[in-house]
């Protein structure tokens, strides 16, 4: 058969093809298949959802700072949302605590977060010319796109955007007489779910796919750096767990268009009782946490496999334990697939259930400890250079600290009953999953703009950008754990209504004052983020003096990434002060060979 | 028109920002690349890491031990007492592990900040330790599972069959509390039968259903056991008492349940907070639309004699609504005006 001939020549060949042929903008900016043009198409689609994102936070931490505020300075933003007394509306008030956590969990953590790093570092870090599939890996950014565009649009229509919560719990989501979000605004949430979905799996079994099949030669699983088997288990995960949203979304699709049951039961609404019968409210959360948790780890395992590398090149020390990280990823990994109900433990479920996910959720804590134990013990003894990366990877693993702590609370379901829903959940999972994440994101920026862009990001402002973040964000969710543990519920509109909950009022005001100052550090970022690419300092070659191989590309690398042959692996990414090195450092595709003067005992 | 002072305000402090940050990128190039390998900037960070973990700390016990009394909701019920216990233990032991390691993660930075004629230890690895920080781990949280498991296991057990039951239904936005009356038992319900007034669905066909009351409190006795009923008839809420301890879904199509015993009367609790004004509440914990935050109802703990007469002056929901009578099935007419207390004769 034709299809069957083997092209030998063009198979060598493609190995050695480098970039000259002329590409159109069209195909080298916008439907581009070039992995890092992708990457950076991610990254600033991140960085813009980012913006929203926190600054629909912004808008409802002024509700809940200042309920008194008249916002009346807003009416050309919000329109009809605001009441006529300059106050939100309280049910614009779910919309935006939902918008702000779809956004924040899969648009920036996700897509910003996988997309941008697994993308650009997979292919230059195995040392592959690009994604196994181009194609494939434009159509993860394009439906990624079509899916924003869809989200985006349903800020702005009339009976507002999905305001059940980020995690849609039906009925009130199924129902469009419960809450008017629960109308159009709700159909296009799913509308654009399921088009992220499919970016997502598209994205994912190209990385998997590339991590396996295009390592260099001398690349073996026990030499990759801890970023890519980050992203190659992220990307397992996702590509286990995302299919089970889609059910779970299309389920409901069911429901709200087609008249089924499967979520719904004895209801009474608006005046009627619906004919539906038999379904389960609780069916539809075991499906969305089955996602819902291995997503907490989809978003968090690539930023811990940026810590790894950063704190590494950065203490001038080998990662510690590296076998030990790659089983704690592995772990966790696995674990996180069988602790989703400890997100239901007050939700009626069988309460033996409780007992099976308490003992499995509180195990996930242990492969957790024992990385933030050889973070630190990498640092010991080291030579550390505070890189602004550098630093965000510092402030990942104190907020992963914290926050991983608070879990242990959570997780344990008999304290969790009373804590459940309250802001202690707020101020836990800010911490751990979206503070440490996001810091994990912006860790990647500052230490791989220079391979992205060919120029460096200014450092003083990477400095002001990380204090202000780091103090900023510990000012925002620290406080929330003592409110929680007052009992008071997360999305309340307001707590007038309760005697119990007149307390805190002023804490409530500086939280809400740290966040309009954390947010507003982040423009920081985003001027020196765009500035640096136009007019920052041109990047020498190694700016980190970094062991991995995308710092072997030329400064500002082509299409198919080396100009000549794809350089060979012959050590571990981490020989950081190898005793007897000239320098501290020993890149990759070094030969043992050319360092017999470091070589350890076993590799002579 | 502020506004637009406001846009302008804010455009010429970026305008001067940017100009700062302008003149000093010049200054820097004019001055010439930089010879060291790492500036002074890497001692001024290992130095606010130090003043970080100091300041932080401070505000972090400060403010943990005088504001307890903020954050620490005194307690009511039996079962509360083993969750506040777990919680400190907790707190304890997690917060031990925080300052140690948070002392460990900022003072590194600081006591190994690049030197130029240092080297770092190469160190990749060592079995010892790595055991050991797995091992100790997990033998601590085996504890906390385990209290916690057992603490689980009594407070989700059946509840006692003495306990009084009390109906509570969930429904946008607001609470309603159904007893059993005289014979203590609660009628059948069925979202199919519920209109305006008979908004709990009650079910007439049913002889218990007859002498059942719908206060405007949830009234409970201090000292025994209750058991909450759970209902919600259109979207999830959430039935949260926190100075119980004590949160139970309420979901459609799943009734759900939750025991406890209350140890204080609101009478008590007043005394002990010096608040004559006190009152235990109900608070609904799972978003449930536009009045969410609103759906509030007050629980009255009594000593056991007033909940006993309280109970007995309650009058059954049929006999303030006799029109229902109509829905009762004819042969059941009579029983249901008699053990509702309606007097008179009906049609």
């Amino acid at each position: 058969m034709a299809t069957t001939q083997i092209h030998p020549e063009t198979e060598i060949h493609a190995d050695d093809h480098h970039d000259h042929h002329h590409q159109s903008f069209v195909s080298k900016y916008i439907f581009s298949e070039d992995h890092k043009t992708i990457a950076k198409q991610f990254l600033i689609t991140g960085i813009f959802w980012a913006i929203i994102g926190g600054g629909l936070s912004i808008l409802f931490r002024l509700q809940l700072g200042f309920p008194d505020m008249d916002l009346t300075f807003l009416k050309p933003l919000l329109g009809k949302w605001l009441t006529p007394t300059g106050k939100l509306d309280s049910e614009f008030y779910l919309a935006l605590v939902t918008m702000h956590g779809t956004i924040m969990v899969f648009f920036v953590l996700t897509a910003g977060l996988s997309g941008t790093f697994s993308n650009f570092l997979i292919p230059l870090q195995i040392g592959a010319r690009d994604m196994a599939s181009g194609f494939m890996n434009m159509l993860s950014y394009w439906f990624f796109f079509a899916s924003s565009v869809v989200m985006f649009i349903s800020l702005f229509i009339e009976t507002g955007p999905a305001s059940g919560g980020w995690t849609i719990y039906p009925p009130l989501s199924a129902l469009p007489e419960a809450m008017s979000g629960s109308g159009l605004g709700m159909t296009l949430w799913l509308v654009s779910m399921v088009l992220f979905i499919a970016s997502t799996l598209l994205g994912g079994i190209n990385y998997i796919t590339t991590v396996i099949n295009l390592r260099t030669e001398g690349m073996s699983f026990s030499r990759l750096p801890l970023t890519i088997w980050a992203f190659l288990i992220t990307a397992i995960l996702g590509l286990l767990s995302f299919p089970v949203l889609f059910s779970a979304a299309l389920l409901l699709v069911f429901d709200r268009s087609f008249g089924t049951s499967f979520y719904l039961s004895d209801i009474y609404i608006a005046g009627e009782a619906l004919p539906n019968i038999g379904g389960s409210p609780i069916l539809f959360q075991h499906l969305f946490w089955f996602l819902g948790h291995p997503e907490v780890y989809i978003v968090l395992l690539p930023a811990l496999g940026i810590t790894s590398e950063i704190i590494s090149t950065n203490s001038r020390k080998p990662i510690f334990g590296y076998r030990a990280m790659i089983g704690s990823i592995l772990g966790i990994a696995f674990l996180s697939f069988i602790v989703w109900a400890h997100h239901m433990f007050v939700t009626g479920m069988n309460p033996f259930l409780g007992s099976i996910f308490m003992f499995l959720t509180l195990i996930i804590a242990v492969p957790s400890a024992v990385k933030v134990f050889n973070y630190i013990t990498t640092m010991w003894r080291g030579n550390i250079v505070f890189t602004p990366a550098m630093l965000f990877s510092i402030g990942l693993v104190s907020y992963f600290i914290s926050g991983g702590l608070t879990g242990i609370f959570l997780g344990n379901s008999a304290i969790d009953i009373n804590v459940h829903d309250t802001y202690f959940v707020v101020a836990h999972f800010h911490i751990v999953m979206g503070s440490a994440s996001f810091f994990g994101m912006l860790a990647g920026v500052y230490h791989w703009f220079p391979k992205m862009f060919g120029r460096m990001m200014d450092e003083k402002l990477g400095y002001i950008h990380f204090w202000l973040s780091f103090i900023g964000i510990y000012f925002v969710f620290f406080p929330l754990h003592y409110i929680g543990l007052a009992g008071f519920p997360r999305r309340y509109y307001s707590f007038t209504n309760f005697d119990a909950f007149q307390g805190f009022t002023d804490l409530n005001m500086y939280v809400s004052i740290a966040a309009i100052v954390t947010f507003s550090a982040q423009f920081i970022f985003v001027f020196n983020f765009f500035w640096s690419m136009y007019r920052g300092r041109r990047a020498p070659e190694n700016p980190w003096r970094s062991n991995t191989l995308e710092w072997t590309t030329p400064v500002e690398p082509g299409h198919g990434n080396w100009p000549g042959a794809i350089p060979e692996v012959h050590r571990w990414p981490y020989d950081y002060s190898k005793p007897g090195a000239k320098e501290d450092y020993i890149p990759q595709h070094i030969p043992l060979s050319e360092t017999p003067e470091s070589n350890l005992e076993e590799e002579h | 028109m502020s506004g637009l002072v406001l846009g302008l305000g804010l455009f010429l402090v970026l305008a001067i920002l940017i100009a700062i940050f302008r003149v000093t990128t010049l200054l820097g190039i004019a001055k010439g690349e930089r010879k060291e390998r790492v500036g002074s900037s890497n001692t001024v960070n290992a130095i606010i890491f130090i003043l970080f973990l100091i300041v932080g700390m401070g505000l972090f016990f400060w403010y943990t031990i005088t504001a307890v009394d903020d954050y620490h909701l005194p307690l009511a019920s039996a079962h509360g007492a083993v969750t506040d216990n777990l919680f400190w233990w907790t707190t304890i032991i997690t917060g031990i592990v925080f300052v140690l390691t948070q002392i460990l993660l900022f003072t590194f930075p600081y006591i190994y900040r690049f030197k130029d004629d240092n080297k770092a230890f190469y160190f990749p690895h060592n079995n010892k330790l790595e055991l050991a920080w797995t091992v100790v781990p997990a033998i601590v949280l085996s504890g906390l599972i385990f209290s916690g498991w057992r603490a689980w296991v009594d407070i989700t057990s059946e509840a006692p069959e003495d306990s009084e039951q009390i109906e509570i239904l969930g429904y946008q936005f607001a609470w309603a509390v159904r007893y059993g009356g005289s014979d203590k038992t609660l009628g059948e319900a069925d979202f199919r039968l519920i209109d305006v007034d008979n908004r709990m669905g009650i079910d007439f066909a049913d002889k218990s259903a007859h002498d059942d009351f719908i206060p405007l409190e949830i009234h409970v006795p201090k000292g025994r056991n209750v058991e909450f009923k759970i209902r919600a008839t259109d979207v999830i809420h959430s039935v949260y008492a926190p100075h119980f301890r004590l949160q139970m879904n309420a979901v459609p199509g799943m009734p759900t349940s939750f025991w406890f015993t209350p140890t204080k009367s609101t009478t008590d609790m007043r005394e002990e907070l010096g608040d004559s004004k006190f009152n235990y509440e109900l608070v609904c914990n799972k978003i449930c639309g536009r009045g969410h935050f609103a759906m509030r109802y007050i629980i009255v703990v009594d000593e056991p004699e007033d909940y006993d007469k309280w109970y007995a002056d309650q009058q059954p929901w049929l006999k303030q609504n006799p029109d229902y009578l109509s829905k009762v099935p004819e042969e059941l007419r009579e029983v249901a005006a008699i053990s509702a207390g309606i007097e008179g004769t009906t049609d």
